[in-house]
């Protein structure tokens, strides 16, 4: 039997690389002044995912991503390394959503795809928050395995994982549906597939399309599959009361910009005398020895 | 106004881990400016000794639900009963450490609830808002404040409608600190057998393995800590010669372990661990809020760059401008003929 697995994937900004115009003035973060990349522990996901596909080749693995349209790139990226077909969820309303209003939005497309499995990377670079996942679960009503390395088995009704833990190791076993997240420990995702980049390179949203200078109608006609489909708020079917700003229990109350309590700091050199001095210091200042 | 409430954890060994006593000493605090009273929650299998572990901790009342079926954590029978307690208490304010279990479990019941949630937060406040648009005024929220977004800022959140007020916090970030007062807590056994149901066990765990620590960086008084800035695996050695030299433990900003220098437990910082050495030598680390954040409270602090303007210097009570590999080398030869 082949299973269904959605695999949740998000841009994220590069924070490695964080310029000054990152954030805009009501605490939201500033996209478009970023670097974007494929959050790493999805990419770990996806490798889970496809492993299972390995597993059992008949399984489909379909990658889900929400954000703005040029997040269209992660999901040909996951389809260059063996994802089957993605959906992009896009929609100024989601804008300003928290993490309980992400997990809505991204629960109700869920169901629409109507998966065995949900797979995600634990969090995301730019919060840090690993809320999503189990949020997602609970939205499902779906049992969850957080911090997932290693599928150990899998059969017909349930899946064996190895989970990493801040003082060990913990192999539990879930039933269908479930929805995993992935730990940075797991895995690293394969490569792109060269044949995949060739087949896939044109794959498009039709927000995208819009933006091409050529006319590929045709060719889209001819292969369906290059298609990536588009989702928003009505198609989805979610209550736009609980997204964005309004289905967001937390707010920023302020940002504060960094102040540092400046200490008198004795500067030094690497010199032989600065360095001895130092540790004199510190010797007869009990601090040290 | 409604309490305030702590989600206590439990060890292998049936004691409440460390993050859990402080957050019930902050939980404390926080009670005592509110007038109201401070609960904590227990769930596990042998619970005889928390009774005695909480009291210097000034609890009032403590929920106990013991049960064979929970322990180890499971996140759907541990959910199911705190969202229970939670939808007849009410609670004003519930903490959770940032822990394995913590941070499975704290989402999943902020979503039940359809309440807010602040992870990681490194300092929480008592304090009134006015919604800008509305002019509606709110007195005494739970400021739920982090570091955010690469570090350059520091949010200040905020759940105005939605209660509980949920955040977690890592180990070691709040003091530990017992009670000017306390008294013999109340305890409320829950009816476990009301809320459970088989659903709750659809995940079953096959097999543990827990390990002790390996590495102690709060329990160390000496700290040398290196950044992106030391370069390499290979150049991490020098850091543990010279700690092995001088008694400390080797530790690292979080740019270090995901270049892969260094092991993710001997991380300092927001997403690690926060520690108040008497002394912390920082080797190429420009100081970002997040790593700031674990070791600002160090008593003596010197950073070794060879950026004379990195952010870290500012908190430097010495700054040497210069090369890690210059440096180490004259440090521990220093050491070697100066100390007794």
């Amino acid at each position: 039997m082949g299973l269904k697995i959605v695999v949740l994937a998000k841009q994220v900004p590069d924070t490695r690389n964080v310029g000054k115009d990152a954030m805009k003035a009501d605490g939201t973060v500033n996209r478009g002044a970023l670097p974007a990349i494929f959050n790493p522990e999805d990419l770990n996901a996806l490798e889970m995912a496809l492993h299972i596909k390995d597993l059992r080749p008949d399984t489909e693995v379909t990658i889900l991503t929400m954000g703005p349209p040029r997040a269209a790139e992660i999901i040909r990226e996951a389809i260059y390394r063996g994802a089957d077909n993605g959906f992009l969820i896009t929609d100024r309303k989601f804008a300003g959503s928290d993490t309980l209003a992400t997990s809505y939005a991204i629960s109700m497309a869920v169901k629409k795809v109507n998966p065995d499995m949900v797979i995600a990377g634990r969090q995301a670079i730019d919060g840090d928050t690993a809320q999503v996942g189990p949020q997602v679960a609970e939205k499902l009503d779906w049992p969850q395995v957080t911090y997932a390395e290693e599928v150990l088995f899998l059969n017909d009704d349930k899946i064996g994982i190895k989970r990493r833990l801040e003082n060990g190791v913990e192999s539990v076993e879930s039933t269908f549906p479930t929805l995993i997240t992935v730990h940075s420990s797991a895995p690293a995702c394969r490569a792109r597939n060269a044949k995949r980049v060739m087949t896939y390179k044109h794959a498009r949203t039709f927000t995208e399309l819009q933006e091409e200078v050529r006319d590929y109608t045709e060719l889209y006609d001819q292969r369906p599959y290059l298609s990536i489909c588009e989702w928003n708020v009505e198609t989805i079917e979610a209550d736009p009361e609980h997204l964005g700003l309004s289905g967001s229990p937390t707010k920023v109350k302020k940002i504060d910009n960094v102040v540092l309590q400046q200490k008198d700091s004795m500067v030094l050199t690497d010199s032989n005398q600065d360095v001895e001095l130092l540790m004199a210091n510190l010797i007869s200042g009990h601090i040290i020895g | 106004m409604n309490n305030v409430f702590v989600y206590c954890e439990i060890n292998e060994d049936g004691n409440v881990v460390d993050v859990s006593l402080e957050l019930l000493s902050k939980g404390r605090k926080l009670a005592d400016e509110l007038g109201v009273k401070l609960e904590g929650i227990f769930i596990g299998d042998n619970l005889s000794k928390v009774e005695e572990q909480v009291f210097p901790y000034g609890v009032d009342v403590m929920h106990i639900a013991s049960s064979k079926k929970l322990f180890p954590y499971l996140t759907l029978p541990h959910n199911a009963i705190v969202t229970h307690i939670f939808k007849e208490e009410q609670p004003e304010i519930a903490l959770f450490g940032a822990t394995t279990i913590g941070r499975d479990l704290a989402p999943r019941i902020a979503s039940t609830l359809k309440c807010g949630l602040t992870a990681d937060c490194t300092s929480l406040e008592i304090g009134d808002h006015t919604e800008n648009r509305t002019k509606k005024e709110y007195k005494n929220l739970l400021y739920q404040i982090r570091p955010a977004f690469g570090g350059n800022i520091i949010a200040t959140i905020i759940n105005p409608d939605t209660r509980p007020q949920m955040a977690t916090v890592r180990e070691g970030v709040m003091k530990l600190e017992p009670a000017k007062k306390m008294s013999k807590p109340i305890t409320k056994l829950v009816d476990i057998d009301n809320i459970l149901n088989d659903d709750h066990f659809a995940v079953s765990i096959i097999e543990r393995h827990i390990e002790a620590k390996k590495v102690n960086l709060r329990g160390s008084q000496i700290i040398v800590a290196g950044g992106y800035g030391v370069g390499s695996r290979e150049n991490f050695d020098l850091l543990y010669e010279l700690a092995d030299a001088i008694g400390g433990e080797v530790a690292a900003t979080r740019a270090a372990v995901d270049a892969g220098f260094i092991e993710s437990d001997r991380q300092v910082g927001q997403t690690g661990v926060t520690v108040r050495p008497k002394l912390y030598i920082a080797f190429g680390i420009s100081g970002a809020v997040q790593h700031r954040a674990g070791m600002d409270q160090s008593a003596t602090i010197i950073s070794v760059n060879t950026d004379p303007k990195a952010p870290i210097n500012a908190i430097a009570d010495y700054t040497i401008v210069g090369e890690i590999s210059t440096v180490v080398p004259k440090m521990i030869e220093y050491y070697k003929k100066h100390s007794k």
